[in-house]
């Protein structure tokens, strides 16, 4: 019922596309991470609470329509909606159905709640089309309340060792999660621009997250001692850091699992915190949703449908160009 | 194990030398006596031996995860570290264990001598009851491939600190020969009484590359200017009527070197000479690369003693009738060194010749024939210096002839075009930055099309990751950069630009930890300037 081509995921009945890498006629988006959102489609659909950042993203008069968790909405005579996949704030797995036949679209996904968005939900399926950026079985997540109580700790011995705790996280998903896990009553909490922009969009757009100050040049060195920084990761190594004096620097990802990873990333600390499912949560997903068929996408495609297709379950490897937003791959900076 | 685990992991994970001080001093002041010993033991290069091929390790790793061998391997092949694939993978543990670092490397030599299925159970047992980071020591210490990034130096300050000691003292004690076993920590770092091991070396003096003009330096006449020597730096020892020789990284070499015995009967006992170990026929050094073929050989063939004959070089004294000479001022202790090699009188034993030279114009002429007599540049060394521990600047300084090169580590490559459209040939290179790579330069010349085939295939093996067409490649490889210039950039991540980078040569005798750091080569922009 799907087809991979040239522009992406299409739907030939319904003709259609999903997160399309190519602008084309209708593009429905499973979230508004840029390489899942991109511009120049002539008709978007996505979940609600994908709107404002998509429209932040690619305009604000895209031509945009909306569906809630569980909404029907026939396209073509395909049926089609959307179910959440816990990834950011409006994430959605698509499910496409036509004469008893379903297939389901997972997107970006993982399975621990994290407190912001809607949790995961398993779509019973006959075909499944999963990511798996970290589909190796050396990634394994803790709980994020333990993650937590490490970054909070982390940001206590900071402040007694009088520096400033910047702490680096994609600016949609990452960030937000930061903001609503971590331990407001330790210290002021200040933003980035970047991430300033999209905490306020999502704000604006009903959800609830605390107001965190931007980092500008109104603040002086004094208000930011003790605080705690939330920055995109692209700040390491730049003068942007030097306004704040003694810092420690730490990057929530899913990669600092692996020594190698943190190190290259040259920062103090590295918080093993992902908006992905880990090595056993892709297993989870993948029986979860009792599917005949898999087709592993971005990450490690070919050793994750191997595994599959061992463990009895049919599956393929699909070459995507997805996999090209921070959290998808391990290092922020490009190879010079 | 515990507490080691977390150093190691503090030390890992931090970025600036002195958290990695602190962290050391922390486990200084909190750890048991014998437990520091034998931290002391692995941080100082006194690693056990492996207790398990990695065969086996592999293959049992698998199987307590509960995965296909195969995806054990790509997991590894992703990871980069044997050690750390297997923390990862394994479940979490199922039990707590208390064991100290000292019971460990007593499980460790016990574990090895027994047949192979209870050394499984055993390992089994404990990959059961530790956690990730502890996993990950434990897993080095069985593979016998325990290397941390923290210099020996910065180990001898930590404990110069916690006990409120001459960092020159400490390097001292904890040199030579020594083993967890023949020693106590109190008794090889904290007593004052004099030490019973005779093979004990001195902590070598280095320098660092001149980085300012020659007249900053003063008057000539304070100045001693001998031949850099490209051999292996040394120090040759007598001492209980026994030779020894030990290398600069403090590794005990006398079995390489047989050589050396010859002078056995020609030197008084009681001495420490320090020179360069090199291949020498008919009064000239032979080229480095025949050395190499020397080391890491078990037996020394007679076709290979008779191919790379060697000589010591010698250019200071430490010690003469047992007395440490280090304090006396370097006439004094080229004048006793000459007299003791006048009186060797021994092929095997040459004085380090003095360049003579009456100012800096004269010496910067006899510098361009540094390649002539087989040498690598000049040394300078100021007459009155003592000789100190470590890399210190001011009185010492190495002068190359050919500055402009040095020792990057490849970590990314994309593919060529043309002829070579299908091979990976234009390779981006990094150096060391407080224990990280940071990218310097990209070179696509240099190396022959046999060379090339070589770095493609293991490029091919070793992807990490893929940015458009670039591939990160798993940083292993060495290879020596020549380039013409050097200059300041904000652009450049490293903070320098280098003009007409190119591959001189792949450096296979060289492991990527003896790659050049960021610091060597910005040194560089002073004297280039
Ligand atoms: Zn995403
Ligand atoms: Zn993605």
């Amino acid at each position: 019922m799907l087809q991979f081509n040239e522009n992406g995921i299409y739907c030939p009945d319904g003709n259609f596309y999903i997160d399309p890498w190519k602008p084309v006629g209708r593009a429905i988006t499973t979230h508004a991470h840029s390489d899942h959102a991109r511009p120049g489609s002539k008709h978007y659909l996505a979940h609600r609470d994908s709107s404002a950042v998509m429209r932040l993203r690619l305009g604000a008069d895209i031509s945009l329509q909306t569906l809630g968790y569980g909404e029907p909405l026939a396209i073509n005579g395909v049926k089609v909606s959307l179910y959440p996949a816990g990834h950011i704030p409006g994430s959605a797995q698509v499910r496409v159905e036509k004469g008893g036949e379903v297939w389901v679209v997972s997107g970006d996904y993982k399975i621990q709640p994290d407190g912001v968005c809607e949790p995961f939900e398993p779509v019973p399926c006959h075909t499944f089309i999963t990511e798996s950026t970290f589909g190796l079985p050396v990634y394994h997540w803790q709980p994020q309340s333990l993650v937590f109580q490490d970054i909070n700790n982390w940001w206590r011995q900071n402040q007694s060792a009088g520096k400033v705790s910047v702490l680096c996280g994609y600016s949609l998903g990452k960030a937000q999660r930061i903001v609503k896990n971590i331990d407001l009553g330790i210290g002021r909490v200040f933003s980035h621009g970047a991430i300033f922009n999209v905490n306020e969009t999502l704000r604006e757009a009903g959800l609830d997250l605390p107001f965190l100050p931007k980092v500008t040049d109104g603040f002086s060195k004094k208000d930011f001692e003790g605080a705690l920084i939330v920055a995109p990761p692209s700040v390491g190594g730049t003068t942007w850091l030097k306004r704040f004096g003694p810092h420690s620097l730490a990057v929530c990802s899913g990669w600092m699992q692996v020594r190698g990873n943190a190190r290259r990333r040259n920062v103090d600390r590295g918080f093993v915190l992902s908006d992905h499912a880990d090595w056993d949560g892709l297993l989870y997903a993948v029986k979860a949703t009792a599917a005949e068929k898999v087709f592993v996408t971005h990450g490690f495609t070919s050793i994750f449908s191997r595994y599959l297709n061992e463990t009895g379950i049919q599956a393929a490897e699909v070459k995507t160009e997805f996999g090209t937003e921070e959290e998808d791959t391990p290092n922020t900076e490009k190879a010079a | 194990m515990k507490r080691f685990a977390q150093l190691i992991h503090e030390i890992s994970s931090s970025t600036k030398t002195n958290d990695k001080l602190d962290a050391l001093v922390r486990y200084f002041q909190a750890a048991h006596d014998a437990d520091k010993l034998w931290m002391l033991a692995l941080f100082t290069g006194r690693r056990p031996k492996r207790v398990i091929n990695s065969t086996r390790l592999r293959e049992w790793a698998a199987e307590l995860a509960g995965i296909p061998l195969w995806l054990f391997e790509e997991s590894y092949h992703s990871v980069g570290d044997l050690a750390e694939t297997i923390a990862l993978v394994l479940p979490e543990p199922v039990q707590e264990n208390d064991q100290t670092l000292t019971e460990w490397m007593m499980w460790l030599a016990k574990t090895g001598r027994l047949e192979e299925p209870e050394r499984k159970t055993n390992i089994v047992e404990a990959w059961q009851s530790l956690s990730v980071n502890q996993r990950f020591v434990f897993n080095k210490l069985l593979t016998g491939g325990f290397r941390i990034g923290v210099s020996k130096q910065l180990v001898i300050n930590a404990l110069a600190k916690t006990y409120g000691m001459e960092s020159s003292v400490v390097a001292h004690r904890i040199s030579g020969n020594w083993t967890p076993d023949s020693t106590t920590f109190q008794q090889l770092v904290l007593s004052d009484e004099i030490d019973t091991d005779a093979s004990k070396p001195y902590p070598f003096y280095l320098a660092y590359q001149l980085d300012s003009s020659l007249d900053e330096l003063g008057k000539p006449s304070e100045w001693q200017a001998e031949w850099k020597w490209d051999g292996i730096r040394g120090q040759l020892i007598k001492r209980s009527n026994e030779i020894f020789v030990w290398s600069r990284g403090e590794e005990l070499m006398t079995e390489k070197f047989p050589e050396y015995q010859l002078l056995l009967h020609h030197l008084p006992d009681g001495v420490a000479l320090d020179g360069e170990i090199l291949p020498w026929k008919d009064d000239a050094p032979l080229p480095f690369n025949l050395l190499q073929t020397r080391i890491g050989r078990k037996n020394l063939t007679k076709k290979i003693l008779q191919n790379a004959p060697l000589v010591f070089v010698a250019y200071d004294l430490l010690e003469l009738e047992n007395q440490d000479f280090r304090e006396k001022p370097l006439s004094e202790r080229r004048d006793n060194l000459a007299n003791l090699i006048e009186n060797a009188g021994h092929p095997v034993l040459k004085l380090s010749p003095i360049v003579e030279f009456e100012n800096w114009e004269v010496l910067t002429k006899k510098r361009q024939q540094a390649r002539e007599v087989g040498s690598e540049g000049l040394m300078l060394k100021k007459l009155d210096s003592v000789y100190k521990v470590g890399r210190k600047r001011g009185d010492w300084w190495k002068w190359k002839v050919d500055p402009l090169t040095i020792d990057c580590v490849l970590v990314a490559a994309q593919k060529g075009h043309g002829r070579r459209a299908n091979l990976y040939t234009d390779y981006t290179f990094a150096v060391w930055d407080g224990g990280k790579l940071v990218t310097l330069t990209k070179a696509y010349s240099g190396l022959t099309d046999k060379e090339f085939y070589q770095v493609d295939s293991f490029i091919k093996k070793n992807i990490v990751e893929k940015f458009g067409p670039v591939r990160t490649v798993k940083p292993e490889l060495v290879f020596e950069i020549g380039f013409e210039g050097i200059a300041e950039s904000k652009r450049h991540k490293s903070g320098v630009a280098l003009r007409f980078p190119r591959m001189l040569r792949w450096r296979q005798d060289k492991q990527k930890e003896a790659a050049d750091t960021l610091e060597n080569v910005k040194a560089l922009l002073n004297t280039t300037a």
